[in-house]
């Protein structure tokens, strides 16, 4: 680069930054929100569920009816509450003040006392499909435990002679907030990444500033660094607080090294930076720059990420489909780094999937910018 | 005077159709998403990849196995010959369960002792992972009582019955496309109101607006009619393919969901008015947007339970109509609620709405001035 081109590039840079410092949105884009976001979702983002409430109903009292609702009553998973009927039981599942409802029916102690065997009435609410999955398979522990105890009281073997031994590989405490907070930061830099890049260039295009830069001596490749250098750090400065509050405030582990975090980050704003550029050269205004800066990175990196849905239970098109969202191969770093350490077999794969990414955007960007001023 | 509003009205719809590109990024990608989101937002799994290691190859194990091979639910990536290949597989994430069959195995079942059965799950997504154990657990018991069964046990006194009502098949994907109705309504509600007013400040039309005849109020209805109209079409066409395309039951009233519609987005446009009287440029509109929206779809409880919140976090929601509105598209699609028992969503939205109508009308009055 000869010096008139630095010193062009360095006038150009001013520009940003006093623009940048004069409309303070940007500064909130890239710092109170993620801030805010993370706080919010932080503490609000959970699939745990606990003290789950259920209703219980024991059509006939029994002795054998009360040893079951005694390991409901002790389970730290329910914080049952007894009805008289189903009816009623029913009717305050509806209400969703229970989540599931146990019915014992009346000839409960008698059917399984003598040796045969008697139903055991389970109905959850399938409107939310995940915690009706969760409380069945809470539901179905506390019934095993209790067919063991039984057993061991009545002296015979277990019907249940597996032990099962459940190891829960980097996250033995089943936190959900230590699987989401990684994933979080990638939604968030994708937001600060895309959207402040797609609607500032927008914001240029739509006043005219972009034809008039453009018919001085500066040459593209300065405008587009010029536009690059300032949201690269604003990103980056956002992604160095979002994972302080996620390390300190939130205190998920980082097993990976702050390394391998900020090579795999500064991939990912490049890429994001990236699709920003495109967007806004071909959206050229503001209102359809950031509808479609939404539609094409926001959502896709909340829903398509595997941040909250797990990419493997896709249908097989789905599955091609998020290989072009750059979040997704951020997610998977995000998630090893945090909470595995630095898994090479991972982390070099998607690494390099966002390099991709990166060339190509910035690539194209830069193609389509020239096409379109002739 | 409603001649006037309806001359603005048009005039904006205008704004926004007339463009090509505009007019585009409203229709087309809310059916891209809703297509793409439809099929992949599901907590379902399916193909799960797994590695089994069975370290006691016999009569039961080999049943045992055959009943994770036999599930939809399982994808046998390798049948592992020692323990070392266990831990590069799960880091790698080529597999998301390890089962492993212990020696012992065949032994304890024959002595009555327990036996074991080692499951790793990878807990970098610990929602599988809970999802995974549930799983293999109900595999593991169907196991054990027909081997208790068919080794003379006695049979166990008594067995769960488990049904789940409105969602037989436990199929997420009900779940969640009514909520897409919601996600997608409020984004396209708000952009277009929010940004409209940005836009006539950021070129100086809004202030030619303020000197013609137009009371504020007109030039307020004006400015939200054009996306209560659109946020309704938008909805009616993602509504139409949930229930069409994906085949999702629409078992309650037309009226209970659009009476509730009609005043989500209501408040939603009053929230977006209020963005947009509060913001001078069109970015600073967007971020008004993004603060307001992304807090709220993530405590309406469209992917996460509010029950599981902190509770001052549970009280935030409250003032989120989106909250009320996925109460509303999910109790109508599949529980079949009609508007009576919907009252406790509805009244909520109505102040909300009106809360932010006025709140907007004298955030204008106070910036013109």
């Amino acid at each position: 680069m000869s010096g008139g081109s630095l010193g062009r590039l360095r006038g150009l840079l001013r520009k940003e930054f006093v623009q940048i410092w004069r409309d303070p949105s940007s500064i909130a884009i890239a710092f109170l929100l993620p801030a805010v976001l993370l706080l919010l979702f932080g503490y609000g983002v959970s699939l745990d569920a606990a003290n789950v409430p259920v209703a219980l109903v024991t059509q006939q009292p029994s002795a054998l009816a009360e040893s079951f609702a005694a390991a409901f009553d002790q389970s730290a998973y329910f914080q049952s509450r007894r009805y008289l009927n189903v009816q009623e039981a029913e009717r305050a599942l509806d209400a969703r003040e229970v989540q599931g409802v146990v019915w014992l029916p009346s000839d409960f102690a008698r059917r399984a006392g003598s040796g045969g065997q008697s139903p055991i009435g389970v109905i959850v609410n399938g409107v939310d499909t995940n915690n009706a999955r969760i409380v069945e398979g809470y539901v179905q522990q506390v019934w095993a435990g209790w067919l063991a105890a039984e057993a061991r009281k009545a002296g015979r073997p277990s019907p249940m002679p597996i032990a099962v031994e459940p190891q829960m590989r980097f996250n033995p405490a089943v936190s959900s907030r230590d699987f989401l907070v990684p994933g979080l930061i990638a939604l968030i830099m994708t937001l600060t990444g895309a959207l402040l890049t797609a609607l500032v260039i927008a914001r240029e295009w739509e006043r005219g500033t972009m034809e008039a830069l453009m018919v001085t001596r500066v040459t593209i490749r300065e405008i587009m660094l010029s536009k690059l250098i300032p949201y690269f750090a604003l990103g980056m400065g956002g992604m160095a607080a979002t994972v302080a509050i996620a390390m300190f405030l939130f205190e998920v582990p980082l097993r990976g090294s702050l390394l391998t975090l900020t090579a795999a980050s500064a991939l990912f704003m490049l890429a994001a930076l990236g699709m920003g550029l495109l967007i806004s050269t071909f959206a050229r205004n503001q209102f359809v720059a950031s509808q479609v800066a939404i539609m094409a990175t926001f959502l896709p990196a909340l829903i398509l990420s595997g941040f909250l849905f797990d990419i493997n239970s896709m249908p097989r098109v789905v599955q091609i489909i998020t290989n072009i969202v750059a979040a997704r191969f951020f997610v998977a770093i995000l998630q090893s780094t945090f909470l595995a350490g630095d898994v090479w077999s991972v982390i070099l794969p998607n690494a390099l999937a966002l390099a991709i990414m990166a060339t190509i955007f910035l690539g194209a960007a830069r193609l389509l910018a020239r096409k379109r001023l002739d | 005077m409603w001649r006037s509003v309806l001359a603005l009205v048009v005039k904006e719809l205008l704004a926004v159709l007339r463009d090509p590109k505009s007019r585009s990024v409203l229709i087309l990608p809310p059916l891209i998403q809703l297509m793409v989101f439809g099929y992949a937002a599901t907590y379902d799994l399916d193909h799960v990849p797994t590695a089994i290691y069975d370290e006691d190859p016999s009569e039961a194990s080999r049943d045992l196995v055959a009943r994770f091979l036999g599930s939809p639910t399982f994808r046998l990536v390798a049948m592992l010959k020692s323990s070392e290949q266990i831990d590069e597989l799960i880091d790698a994430r080529k597999v998301a369960l390890v089962l492993t069959i212990d020696r012992r195995f065949t032994r304890d079942l024959l002595t009555g002792e327990p036996a074991p059965v080692q499951v790793i799950v990878d807990g970098r997504n610990s929602n599988t992972a809970l999802l995974i154990e549930g799983y293999v657990n109900s595999i593991v018991t169907d196991f054990s009582l027909a081997w208790s069964a068919a080794h003379g046990g006695a049979p166990p006194p008594a067995l769960l019955d488990v049904r789940a009502r409105y969602n037989p098949t436990l199929s997420s994907r009900w779940f969640f496309l009514p909520s897409i109705v919601a996600l997608l309504t409020q984004i396209v509600t708000l952009l277009v109101v929010s940004l409209s007013v940005a836009r006539e400040r950021e070129t100086g039309t809004f202030d030619q607006l303020l000197v013609t005849p137009l009371r504020q109020i007109d030039i307020l209805l004006g400015k939200g009619l054009p996306g209560v109209l659109i946020g309704m079409i938008e909805a009616s066409v993602i509504v139409a393919a949930a229930t069409w395309w994906f085949e999702v039951p629409l078992r309650g009233g037309l009226f209970a969901l659009y009476f509730g519609l009609l005043l989500f987005v209501v408040a939603v446009t009053g929230i977006g008015l209020m963005i947009s009287s509060l913001a001078a440029t069109q970015q600073q509109a967007l971020l008004g947007v993004f603060l307001f929206m992304v807090p709220s779809i993530i405590l309406s409880g469209f992917a996460t339970p509010i029950a599981n919140m902190p509770v001052w976090e549970q009280h935030l929601t409250l003032i989120n109509p989106m909250r009320y509105f996925l109460v509303i598209v999910r109790a109508v699609f599949l529980e079949g609620a009609g508007a009576s028992s919907l009252v406790q969503q509805y009244w909520p939205m109505a102040v909300i709405g009106a809360v932010s109508q006025a709140a907007a009308a004298w955030l204008f009055r106070s910036r013109v001035t």
